[in-house]
């Protein structure tokens, strides 16, 4: 509905005041936010239907000769004000349209997108523990279950079971952590901190019968004092594999898959006899050098190749350990050697983590410092 | 060990394979040489520095690597002996030789040259002692190194003329000296066994010679010595003096039965060459069969070819391991086989390899000498069933809701000192036997001893903001018993921020309060709080348990001042100890979807002063108790004091309470609306609050 305003008389202080109140609406409608130039120079200034030209035809129906050139004068001035107000409207929307893709433009706040992003720091998964887990689940997808136990272990399951003979020097206190107070009990109950986790080999064993296959992952520890290279706590990761038609070739071909799956399908393996009580045959294996991929660099002492596990045929003096340990317990003793054969073998977690990430001091992983922790985010 | 490749040559007349290529086969079959050095001098070919394990002490000289080498080429071994036994050829007497200590002693074999010069090596053995860096000490006494060098069986010789009235081989007296070739002054005790002759100790038995008794430059006559001893006496006597030589190192692993007669020949022949002296009389050889038969003369053993291929498997080549195969191996290897019926065998074992006594040995040593290398890569089939880990799935959710919190995995000791044990927590804790230092006496019995050093480690080294968290083993019990279970710690220090509800002095407590109600949320089962009878790490007053399902879980609060002193810590720490075993019996949170309102939710916050005694719970409760089915959530989003007591008056505290009410199956009206704030502002009311305007 258009408001045009009532002319009490045509004095010129009357027509002003209209003509002021005409002024201020168009003034309010061009800085509106609906405001649109097409649409306002329609509404207000159409030849025809404009406000413009309908008010001045209104109050120049009424108006007596001598006002209506005041009125056409006031109607001139009007409409200039007008279109100056939508000029000055006109360039400022151009101004901002503008302003939104001109850097220092006072339109719109610029931010200093070079400042940090607000900290939202994650956790750091331990290298260790991403270490083991990366080893775990190249085994798991092998089929291979995880088997665990305990930290402090007998005598029994530690040693005697695995095959080392009553004076094995790892029995030593010089090389195994033992509990207080032990000399009273018979040899194969003491307790001592295990020093690898092949134990787990022989409590699973006595728990399930074959075939089995297992990879234990664990924190074992020895009498070392901590120097770069040593520490008295440390993690492994053992497998088991028993079963009806295991053979020597069996064992290779398990390690060289998870090397490659590990480290990368280049990765090349190679297998050195060596000696542990609890296998038979028993070996060292190599791999070829992550770093220098077998062509000889620092990190492999220029041979090519790096030392990596331990591993063998399961001695079936083990078996016969787990099927005696059986009868005592009531079960079948079911790993008959005649029968079954097994590979096992065991890794150095730690050695595998510093040697993959390049860590120095084998300390660092056990000391929670905050600086070397976030290195792995 | 050193091995020289013209010496290791000289026992295997038919071998041609190049230096290097020997090495890396040898390396091959678990006799490592470990580095290659050309020889400099009168002596052409190689120095190899072997590493060889301890249960292959019979490979740790030449005579013994060219014996692996003549099998893995299939090529000749020359004898040891390269001339006719001397002792056969001798005339007189041979030497008085009694073993008392026949358990210990198994062999002693004793001759006597006389009329001897003793002149400084020359030759051969110089120019292998140059090669080797082995220092040479009389003519005599290298020829006693060179046996050792070449069969790895030690000798020894004596100055006669110092001897009086034979040889007796005994255990020592208690308290009897003996001065050894080194010149230290040893008092024996009745375990040591020696070489004595009828007044007094002459040697150590298997670990060193005398000074009395040594030859010398002015040695005349000499009475030439090789014995087999038993290795446990040799160890312990070896121990017990602090002696580590290389004969107790050999006696120790188990020597050769019949190498002392071979050797004593060797040493005797060349000294005989080298100082111009004469045999006087054949070679004393006793022998204690009983010790024969568990070395030398042990039964023979089984030997199956089809368990050879049942445990090797599949060769690369295709062909697999044949009985041909087994038999060339061993024989080349010592061993005496004689078939028994068609693939078996009895196997008799040759005297050097004591490591030999099963069937298992034998496939061993089968695989060894084909080389490991040349076997195929199989992938065994399987039928078995994985077996899950009971806690697996928990375990991970713990790590990742906590990484997720911002706190890093670590892993610390697992022991702590004995104060630290009992600071931490009232669980009797186990010691250790043998610990690495006091402070690492104890197996920890809680993970906050060793959270709190690492937070320390970190402070002590400027870094001030710390979220650390470690899940792992906690031991407790008795040394009787030792029992063990998973526990978590967490701790943090630094980053301390206030907020619209927490002052940044009180901060740390809530982050790790609400660390922990996050983490608890995953599992079910509800959790209470209490602050009673709280361990004294924590400070008095900024401290709480958790109870799940009422049965403790996590006790977690402020460090005490006394242990942030005693750390030396300018900077608050709170730790948290957590029961990880009660949480993992606890299954896992499963999600489960509702259907999401389709109508607005409606927020009403109340302004209110309540005394300080009035806390959150009970302000929780009030509202929750006038069970409003369309009530959302409640919380806390201001809490103001004033210090002054001006606009709130001391000993109260305006909090500011947000509520949101939504109901599934309308848009709530005004009157709804007014009627639950009216009864939330009446409930508030009557717990003393008054409501601000
Ligand atoms: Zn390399």
């Amino acid at each position: 509905m258009l408001n045009i305003p009532q002319l009490t008389d045509f004095s010129e202080a009357s027509l002003d005041a209209a003509f002021a109140q005409v002024q201020a609406e168009a003034k309010i409608a061009v800085a509106g936010e609906a405001f649109n130039i097409e649409g306002f120079r329609l509404e207000w200034l159409g030849r025809k239907q404009g406000r413009l030209k309908i008010i001045s035809d209104t109050w120049l129906k009424t108006a007596p000769p001598e006002a209506k050139k005041l009125i056409g004068q006031r109607f001139n001035a009007l409409k200039e004000a007008i279109e100056s107000e939508l000029a000055g409207r006109e360039s400022f929307l151009k101004e901002f349209k503008q302003g939104l893709e001109t850097p220092g433009s006072p339109f719109v706040p610029q931010l200093d997108i070079t400042l940090p992003g607000t900290a939202q720091r994650l956790g750091v998964e331990h290298p260790l523990v991403r270490t083991m887990a990366e080893i775990v689940s190249v085994f798991q997808r092998m089929g291979y279950s995880v088997g665990l136990g305990p930290e402090v272990e007998t005598d029994f399951y530690n040693f005697e079971a695995l095959n080392f003979p009553p004076n094995h020097p790892a029995r030593d206190t010089q090389d195994t952590l033992v509990v207080a107070d032990q000399d009273s009990k018979p040899l194969r109950e003491r307790l001592l901190m295990r020093t690898h986790t092949s134990p787990v080999q022989i409590r699973s064993m006595l728990e399930h019968d074959p075939p089995l296959r297992l990879v234990i992952p664990g924190k074992v520890h020895r009498n070392d004092a901590a120097d770069a290279t040593h520490s008295p706590v440390f993690h492994q990761v053992e497998g088991l594999c028993v079963g009806p038609d295991i053979t020597f070739s069996d064992l290779k071909g398990t390690l060289d898959h998870a090397m490659k799956a590990f480290f990368g399908s280049a990765v090349k393996t190679r297998f050195f006899p060596s000696f542990f009580p609890f296998t038979e045959p028993s070996a060292d294996v190599q791999i070829s050098c992550i770093f220098c991929g077998g062509k000889g660099c620092r990190k492999c002492k220029h041979s090519g190749w790096i030392e990596l596990l331990g591993c063998g045929m399961v001695d079936p003096a083990v078996f016969e350990s787990v099927n005696q340990r059986r009868i005592e317990l009531g079960r079948d003793p079911v790993y008959d050697t005649r029968r079954i054969a097994g590979f096992a073998f065991g890794m150095g977690v730690d050695r595998i983590a510093m040697m993959k990430y390049g860590i120095s001091d084998i300390g660092l992983l056990y000391s929670g410092d905050m600086r070397f922790l976030e290195q792995f985010a | 060990m050193d091995i020289l490749t013209p010496w290791l040559r000289s026992y295997l007349p038919e071998l041609s394979v190049t230096d290097a290529q020997l090495a890396e086969d040898l390396t091959l079959r678990g006799i490592a040489v470990e580095g290659t050095f050309p020889l400099e001098g009168a002596l052409t070919g190689t120095r190899y520095e072997m590493d060889i394990t301890t249960n292959r002490v019979d490979a740790m000289n030449h005579y013994g690597v060219a014996r692996e080498a003549a099998a893995i080429y299939n090529v000749a071994l020359a004898t040891i002996s390269q001339t006719e036994p001397i002792a056969e050829t001798a005339s007189g007497d041979s030497y008085p030789v009694t073993i008392e200590a026949s358990d210990l002693c198994g062999r002693f074999t004793a001759r006597v040259i006389r009329g001897v010069t003793v002149k400084p090596s020359t030759g051969l053995i110089a120019d292998y002692f140059a090669a080797l860096g082995q220092k040479p000490i009389s003519g005599p006494v290298d020829v006693t190194n060179f046996g050792w060098l070449a069969m790895g069986q030690p000798t020894h010789v004596f100055d006669l003329d110092t001897l009086e009235g034979g040889i007796i081989v005994r255990r020592a007296k208690a308290g009897e000296k003996l001065r050894l070739l080194d010149g230290s002054e040893h008092i024996l005790v009745t375990d040591d066994l020696v070489v004595a002759d009828q007044k007094k100790a002459l040697a150590l038995a298997g670990v060193m010679g005398g000074w009395d008794s040594r030859v010398s430059e002015t040695t005349k006559n000499i009475l030439v010595e090789a014995a087999w001893f038993d290795p446990a006496a040799i160890r312990a006597s070896s121990r017990r003096h602090g002696l580590h030589t290389d004969a107790s190192h050999r006696f120790e692993r188990g020597a050769d039965f019949n190498a002392a007669p071979l050797a004593n020949n060797l040493v005797t022949r060349i000294v005989v060459e080298q100082t111009g002296g004469h045999v006087a009389g054949p070679m004393t050889d006793i022998i204690i069969p009983a010790i024969a038969g568990k070395t030398a003369d042990r039964p023979a053993i089984a030997l199956h070819v089809a368990e050879v291929q049942r445990h090797l498997g599949t060769t690369a080549d295709g062909i697999g391991i044949s009985e041909q195969i087994v038999a060339q191996y061993l024989t080349a290897l010592g061993c005496t086989l004689t078939q028994t019926a068609p693939g078996a065998y009895a196997v008799k074992l040759p005297s050097w390899r004591l490591d030999l006594e099963r069937e298992i040995d034998l496939i061993e040593e089968v695989a060894r000498v084909y080389g490991y290398n040349k076997f195929a890569n199989t992938l065994p089939s399987f039928t078995g069933t994985v077996i899950e880990l009971p806690h697996a799935t928990q375990e991970a959710a713990i790590r990742t809701t906590l990484r997720g919190l911002g706190y890093s995995e670590a892993i610390s000791s697992t022991f702590c000192s004995a104060e630290e044990a009992a600071a931490f927590t009232t669980a009797p804790a186990v010691a250790l036997g043998n610990p690495l230092s006091a402070e690492a006496g104890m197996l920890r019995p809680a993970l906050t001893p060793g959270m709190a050093t690492m937070l320390a480690h970190n402070l002590h080294r400027d870094v001030s903001t710390v979220r650390l968290f470690e899940l792992g083993t906690v031991f407790t019990g008795s040394t009787a018993s030792v029992a063990e279970h998973t526990g978590l710690s967490l701790g943090l220090t630094g980053n301390a921020n206030a907020t619209a509800l927490y002052k940044a002095e009180d901060s740390l407590f809530y982050e790790l309060k609400g660390a922990l109600e996050t983490l608890l949320a995953k599992f079910t089962g509800t959790h209470t709080l209490d602050a009673n009878d709280l361990p004294t790490w924590i400070a008095p007053g900024r401290g709480a348990r958790i109870l799940l399902d009422g049965t403790p879980v996590a006790v977690f609060g402020e460090l005490a001042p006394a242990e942030l002193q005693r750390r030396k810590l300018r900077q608050p720490v709170a730790m948290a100890e957590v029961h990880a075993a009660t949480l993992l019996a606890h299954p896992l949170r499963q999600p489960a979807s509702r259907d999401l309102s389709r109508f607005q939710a409606v927020e009403r916050d109340f302004s209110f002063v309540f005394p300080d005694a009035v806390r959150w719970q009970a302000i929780d409760a009030a509202i929750r108790t006038l069970a409003i089915p369309e009530l959302q959530s409640i919380a806390p989003v201001e809490i103001f004091r004033d210090a002054k007591g001006k606009s709130i008056a001391a000993g109260s505290y305006s909090l500011l309470t947000r509520v949101v009410f939504q109901s599934p199956e309308r848009t709530l009206s005004d009157e709804d609306l007014t009627t639950s704030s009216a009864r939330i502002t009446a409930a508030l009311t009557a717990l003393g609050g008054v409501q601000r305007a």
